[in-house]
């Protein structure tokens, strides 16, 4: 019997190829990018995906393959760490986020009623971006601004204190407002 | 002219940024030198954003100040701390700030977060330098009898958790699943503070992060461990922004690497992000995220100390016991345990938080009593309605009544209450608090947040949920049978999750709800 024969290249090779095919360039620069930067690290995974979504803003389901190649996991593995933790996102959001606290201390100062309000005026739920791309609600438990409640993150770094339904609206206006 | 304007978050959330950036304009305009120093936050958070100035006679601060007050700050600091509407004097001499104890938290506020050579110049590294100059054996004994217990929550003693790294290390118990040759042993603070209604690890971080790398140093060297790693929580981006810059000048400065302050022994340390799991602030999910996998728990044992990152022996602590170390090895573990009642020795960094008109951090030996944090401290409610409810030690706290608000703050006393310290936060509720929403609450954040590794906290969690719905329904209803039912079983569903869940997420989930139907029966009762 003939010998089987050789694929034109290794599967591992084949495999790596179809993936990037997936990934616009750009998107697979930024997941290669982090690998590079942090492949090297023990326990390499959290360090590699914080690297993409500050990237990218979220972790593209096509950039899974690539990360569980490079780091020598299953798909399965990766996929489970991404969906495991709130922060991580397979979807783009809109173009500002802001994450409402709902625990308690912002509970104690009226973070049940304000939460209503987001609802309301926004007319999304958590984890929704709204109609005109401009804002993804997020609920988060606990900024550590617990003293001075209720609390919102804007985006990656922006704390706001004692945030009044008026003061929400007002964060909303400029989120829309301003360039992202 | 030298001023201090905080950059802690709270501050940052509150207005500081504008009020230095306008101070800088002013003083720019007015052809003034100005060194403005970003400090962390004293922790009087109804003064910030607080302008302290450097004067002979020590600072003077004012506060809390908005922007347009930078002309009139800037005349009061030219005339030496002179006289403003928001003057407030030494802060030293402010009876909330006076009355403290403050070991851990001596010199958050007051130091450059992100300068080695500040710290130092304020007293820094001299437990360090003490530890260096002894036996890793004999550094474990002195914090065993200082009498640390860990502030995460737990209250383990520290002592004999890095004596049972120690004897690992020396016994060569180790099960590495990845060859890091390194370390044979391992340093991690657990910085995942998720507890709603705490933030002082955050303080500390942002406030004085050489006390954290100094004390994980020290951890190091008690140990045999050559790396070091800190899991920062996601949500505190300036937290990790200054621990980066700490940690880099720490390097910079020779106090971390293959020489720590020329001794010849190497210290590594890193910081790791979390990534907005509440259940990573549990020792074993935080080593399963470090490895880089789901923040799942592992069953114990093996302990972490014996078997812990990478099968390696591991030290994890919490940020506050590591900044606790310092103090110890330099004054001695007498001087740390003379502080404190009964078994719970040294001090506390209290958070007062929710409904209180006084936020902030209250850092006291153990013993003082709700009551007076609340009143004396705390000043009563934001809202100046009574204070009904205050949920102690986070999410799986209990909620205490007015009638237990003279409880000391001791581990033991609040043990006997059938409630917990936890990392300290207390969060005050007013009297519009609904415990039955509560309650619903603590199973609907158990429900969000649980990795999903055992039945009881998975399942028990969501069902907990429903449970206090049908509740609820048949008290607004005034359904007697249903709500005598759905009363009965939650009770056992409690029973259920508290025995049978692998961690404290399932296993104290029923804490709060218990608590509020026990103290506030009013809460759940039928609707006449």
């Amino acid at each position: 019997m003939a010998a089987t024969p050789l694929p034109l290249q290794p599967p591992q090779r084949r495999r790596r190829a179809a993936a990037d095919a997936a990934l616009p360039a750009a998107e697979a620069a930024a997941v290669h990018a982090a690998l590079e930067a942090h492949r090297h690290r023990p326990g390499a995974l959290l360090p590699v995906l914080h690297a993409v979504q500050d990237a990218l803003g979220y972790v593209p389901p096509e950039a899974q393959p690539l990360i569980a190649e490079s780091l020598n996991l299953s798909r399965a593995e990766v996929h489970g760490v991404v969906s495991f933790y709130h922060h991580f996102r397979s979807t783009p959001p809109g173009r500002h986020v802001l994450r409402l606290c709902r625990a308690e201390a912002c509970q104690a100062l009226g973070a049940r009623a304000l939460e209503a309000h987001a609802l309301r005026t926004l007319g999304i739920d958590f984890h929704q971006t709204t109609a005109d791309g401009a804002i993804t609600l997020e609920p988060v438990y606990c900024l550590g601004n617990c003293g001075c409640g209720p609390s919102v993150l804007v985006d990656a770094d922006e704390l706001h204190a004692r945030v009044t339904p008026e003061a929400f609206d007002a964060l909303v206006r400029r989120a829309r407002e301003a360039a992202p | 002219m030298r001023l201090f304007v905080s950059r802690d978050a709270t501050s940052r959330a509150l207005g500081a940024e504008a009020v230095a950036r306008a101070l800088a304009d002013e003083a720019a305009r007015r052809g003034l030198a100005l060194a403005l120093v970003r400090t962390g936050s004293r922790g009087l958070f109804w003064l910030e954003p607080l302008v302290e100035v450097d004067t002979p006679a020590g600072r003077i601060a004012y506060g809390p100040v908005a922007p347009a007050d930078a002309p009139a700050l800037l005349d009061a600091a030219a005339a030496g701390g002179g006289a403003h509407a928001r003057r407030l004097g030494r802060l030293e001499d402010v009876a909330y700030f006076r009355d403290q104890d403050r070991l851990v938290f001596a010199r958050a506020g007051v130091v450059d977060p992100c300068s080695a050579a500040d710290y130092a110049a304020h007293g820094g590294f001299r437990g360090l330098r003490a530890a260096l100059a002894t036996s890793g054996a004999a550094i474990v004994q002195m914090v065993t009898d200082a009498g640390l217990r860990g502030r995460g929550g737990a209250a383990f003693p520290t002592g004999l958790k890095w004596k049972t790294v120690l004897d690992a290390v020396a016994g060569g118990c180790s099960d590495s699943r990845l060859p890091i040759p390194e370390s044979p042993a391992y340093v991690v603070c657990n910085a995942d503070e998720g507890d709603s209604g705490t933030f002082a690890d955050r303080l500390l971080i942002e406030g004085d992060p050489f006390a954290l790398i100094e004390g994980m140093t020290i951890a190091g060297l008690a140990v045999g461990a050559a790396q070091g790693y800190v899991y920062v929580r996601s949500e505190y981006p300036q937290a990790c922004r200054t621990l980066a810059a700490a940690i880099a000048d720490a390097y910079a400065a020779g106090w971390l690497g293959a020489d720590v302050a020329g001794s010849g022994r190497r210290f590594d340390l890193e910081l790791r992000v979390g990534a907005g799991a509440y259940v990573c602030g549990e020792e074993t999910a935080l080593l399963e995220s470090l490895e880089g996998r789901r923040g799942q728990v592992r069953v114990k044992p093996p302990l972490p100390a014996i078997r812990g990152l990478f099968g390696r022996p591991t030290v994890v602590n919490n940020v506050i016991t590591f900044a606790s170390v310092p103090a110890i090895l330099e004054h001695g573990a007498a001087y740390y345990r003379d502080y404190g009642v009964g078994r719970s020795r040294g001090t506390l960094p209290i958070q007062l938080a929710g409904n209180i008109r006084r936020p902030g951090l209250v850092e006291k030996a153990f013993g003082v009593t709700l009551r007076e944090l609340l009143h004396d401290y705390g000043g009563g409610s934001l809202s100046g309605r009574p204070i009904r409810a205050v949920q102690v030690g986070g999410p799986l706290g209990a909620y205490l009544p007015e009638a237990q608000f003279d409880t000391p703050l001791d581990y033991e006393a609040f043990a006997a209450i059938g409630a917990m310290l936890g990392h300290g936060g207390i969060v005050a509720f007013d009297d519009t608090v609904d415990l039955l929403e509560q309650a619903r609450y603590a199973m609907a954040f158990c429900a969000a947040e649980s990795c999903g590794k055992c039945t009881p906290c998975r399942i028990g969690s969501t069902r907990g949920v429903e449970v206090v719905d049908r509740l609820r329904a048949a008290r607004e209803a005034g359904a007697a049978a249903e709500h005598a039912r759905q009363r009965a079983l939650l009770d056992d569903l409690c029973e259920t999750m508290r025995h049978g869940s692998l961690c404290a997420l399932g296993g104290l989930t029923p804490d709060p709800v218990r608590s509020a139907l026990e103290h506030f029966p009013e809460d759940f009762a039928l609707r006449a």
